[in-house]
């Protein structure tokens, strides 16, 4: 089976965001850099159906030169090949990142054959526009289903699971070549292993340069939320605290005496 | 024209899509345009009927029954359809999992821009909207530029207005989509039952949630005891799920679970937002954490600084000793 899985680089803010002065971005300057963990699980259900059934797999984003850490990252688990569409770090609208995917996917595939399987998070953890992977299988012509959290490849065919919003599971089943959105839940991504990361750092990126494209909301400021705070009371210090703290949940209503 | 893709269980309309109902009246009355819905598959005659006295003007039903599971290139292409046929200035979806779907597809098909999660729409020119980014921890105000502006809505960013007694009733619109084997290909072909069982996290009145602060597997005992006498479900950080302590079926926040208990006690939780994310709607948050400057404590209600290994067992038995039990 041939797999392409489609990250993207996002900064890993902690307890707050702070942005910059500007308001058109987060302030990054103290902070990692991560992909979204719906891609973490992309990436591990690559490897592991490689492992079982042999095959090849790939990483791609579009994204700085900086995103080179991330597609290691991906390669430190056990992802083959490493695909990095360099922009100048700039945001690019899910239009525009769909469009480089697609001229990038047909690009791989006249060299190497077609792929199986194109892996895409459910939504990107920073801009959240649940589409770039729909649009990416509509232009090339392949059936797309999101939300996926069990995957079952075989024989051509793939049986893919996702929550049902009442509960439960729906299935479904598709013939291969197919493009799956998928969610943290979907595995257990395994930690990278020392040998899997100075492995990772030897191996080549290849580079592209994407055509830029237009076509999404334009923003105009990023903003917080107001009214998220609040001002904490301090109950108290260690166990001594516990009969305040029952007395405190007999006065809300969730221990009656 | 405005359209609202309305998502239904038998007869009856969801929730989230009466709150992009809702948003949609409002931009009706602004600019004066005519109100429609889309619904489909079977019940969506009955779930269109259901929307009396919310201004919707005409609803097009597609009582086809390949569409009652959920298909969503086959959902996306009758919207396209509708489209092209009625010309809407805007369409409106929830931002639920099925609405952001459907959405998605009928922007790639109609190759036009697509705003997920909205939380405040202005139109005019330009066409001004609020979206969530970072499922909610950021905010992003944009312009939009497009024919048929495309939108889903954020759940719970907009309240769902009461329907007004004696209001006309919109006109049942029958319309058969032409659909290719193509677009019938993605469909739900059967559906398992649900496979967990207890107190759903989504549901509970109270959540007792643990982080990283836990530190094993074994300690979360300390934490089901606790929730045990409270009647209350247990719900955890990612570091809890990616250790493999807990499974992600438990997980709280922007890639877990949304959950909306009168009371959340956070125990061992620094609270990033992307937990916070997941339990903002919490009436109250109690934190239990051995740092006083810990984020939590920047959303939290009440917190009691200490070890959690020792403060949730003495809660714990404090309850048992005042309620007997
Ligand atoms: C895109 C993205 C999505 C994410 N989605 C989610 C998500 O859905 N859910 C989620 O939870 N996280 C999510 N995360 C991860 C998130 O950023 C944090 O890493 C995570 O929430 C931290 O978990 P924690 O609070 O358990 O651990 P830590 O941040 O390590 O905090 C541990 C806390 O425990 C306290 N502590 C330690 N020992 C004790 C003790 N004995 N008694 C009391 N307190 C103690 C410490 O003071 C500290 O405050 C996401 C991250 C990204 C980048
Ligand atoms: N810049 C990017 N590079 C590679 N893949 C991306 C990029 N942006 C989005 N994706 C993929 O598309 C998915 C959905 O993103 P979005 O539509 O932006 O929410 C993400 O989870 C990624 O798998």
């Amino acid at each position: 089976m041939k797999i392409l899985v489609c990250v993207k680089r996002v900064p890993a803010t902690g307890g707050r965001i702070a942005l910059t002065a500007d308001s058109l971005d987060i302030d990054a300057r103290y902070l990692g850099f991560t992909i979204s963990p719906h891609e973490e699980c992309a990436v591990e259900e690559a490897v592991r159906i490689v492992e079982a059934q042999g095959g090849s797999s790939t990483v791609l984003t579009l994204g700085p030169d900086a995103a080179a850490d991330q597609l290691r990252d991906a390669m430190a688990i056990g992802i083959e090949r490493a695909v990095l569409l360099e922009t100048d770090g700039s945001d690019w609208d899910p239009m525009a990142t769909a469009g480089a995917i697609v001229d990038a996917i047909r690009a791989l595939e006249a060299e190497d054959g077609p792929f199986d399987l194109l892996l895409f998070g459910n939504e990107a953890a920073d801009t959240g526009d649940f589409q770039v992977g729909i649009r990416v299988a509509t232009a090339l012509g392949r059936p797309a289903v999101s939300g996926i959290k069990a995957i079952e490849a075989a024989d051509g065919r793939v049986v893919a699971r996702r929550e049902a919003s009442g509960g439960g599971w729906e299935v479904f089943e598709l013939p291969l070549p197919v493009v799956l959105g998928v969610k943290e839940g979907l595995n257990l991504p395994r930690y990278p292993s020392v040998p899997g990361r100075l492995r990772a750092k030897k191996k080549e990126i290849v580079r592209m340069t994407p055509a830029a494209r237009r076509g999404g909301p334009i923003k105009e400021r990023l903003r917080l939320p107001v009214g998220t705070e609040s001002t904490v009371e301090v109950i108290g210090t260690g166990p001594e605290a516990a009969p305040a703290v029952v007395e405190l949940l007999t006065r809300i209503g969730v221990v009656s005496r | 024209m405005i359209l609202t893709l309305i998502e239904h269980v038998d007869d009856r309309p969801e929730r989230l899509s009466l709150e992009a109902l809702s948003l949609a009246g409002k931009l009706a009355a602004a600019t004066g345009e005519p109100l429609h819905t889309v619904s489909f598959g079977s019940g969506a005659r009955e779930a269109a009927k259901q929307l009396n006295g919310r201004g919707v003007d005409a609803a097009h039903v597609v009582e086809d029954d390949r569409l009652s599971a959920f298909a969503p290139v086959a959902w996306a292409a009758t919207v396209s359809q509708l489209i092209a046929g009625l010309g809407p200035s805007i369409v409106l979806a929830a931002g639920s999992d099925r609405g952001n779907e459907v959405m998605a597809h009928v922007g790639a098909r109609t190759d036009l821009p697509l705003a997920a999660n909205c939380t405040e729409v202005v139109p005019g020119e330009p066409f001004r909207l609020t979206r969530q980014r970072w499922a909610g921890s950021l905010l992003e105000d944009a312009t939009l530029d497009s024919p048929t502006k495309l939108l889903t809505i954020a759940p719970h960013a907009v309240a769902v207005e009461d329907a007004v007694e004696g209001d006309a009733q919109p006109a049942i619109e029958p319309f058969s989509p032409t659909l290719t084997d193509e677009d019938l290909l993605v469909a739900v072909v059967r559906r398992l039952a649900p496979d967990k069982s207890g107190i759903s996290l989504t549901d509970a009145r109270v959540v007792v949630g643990g982080g990283r602060g836990v530190g094993s597997a074994d300690a979360f005992s300390e934490l089901e005891e606790l929730a045990a006498v409270l009647g209350a479900a247990v719900g955890v950080s990612r570091v809890v799920t990616s250790a493999g302590w807990r499974p992600h079926s438990q997980q709280i926040g922007q890639t877990g679970l949304r959950i909306a208990p009168d009371l959340y006690i956070a125990c061992g939780i620094s609270g990033a937002i992307q937990h916070i994310v997941g339990a903002k709607a919490a009436k109250r948050i109690l934190a239990i954490n051995t740092d006083r400057d810990a984020p939590i404590m920047s959303v939290a209600d009440y917190a009691v600084i200490g070890d959690l290994h020792q403060v949730v067992p003495a809660i714990t038995a404090e309850i048992r000793r005042v309620t007997g039990r």
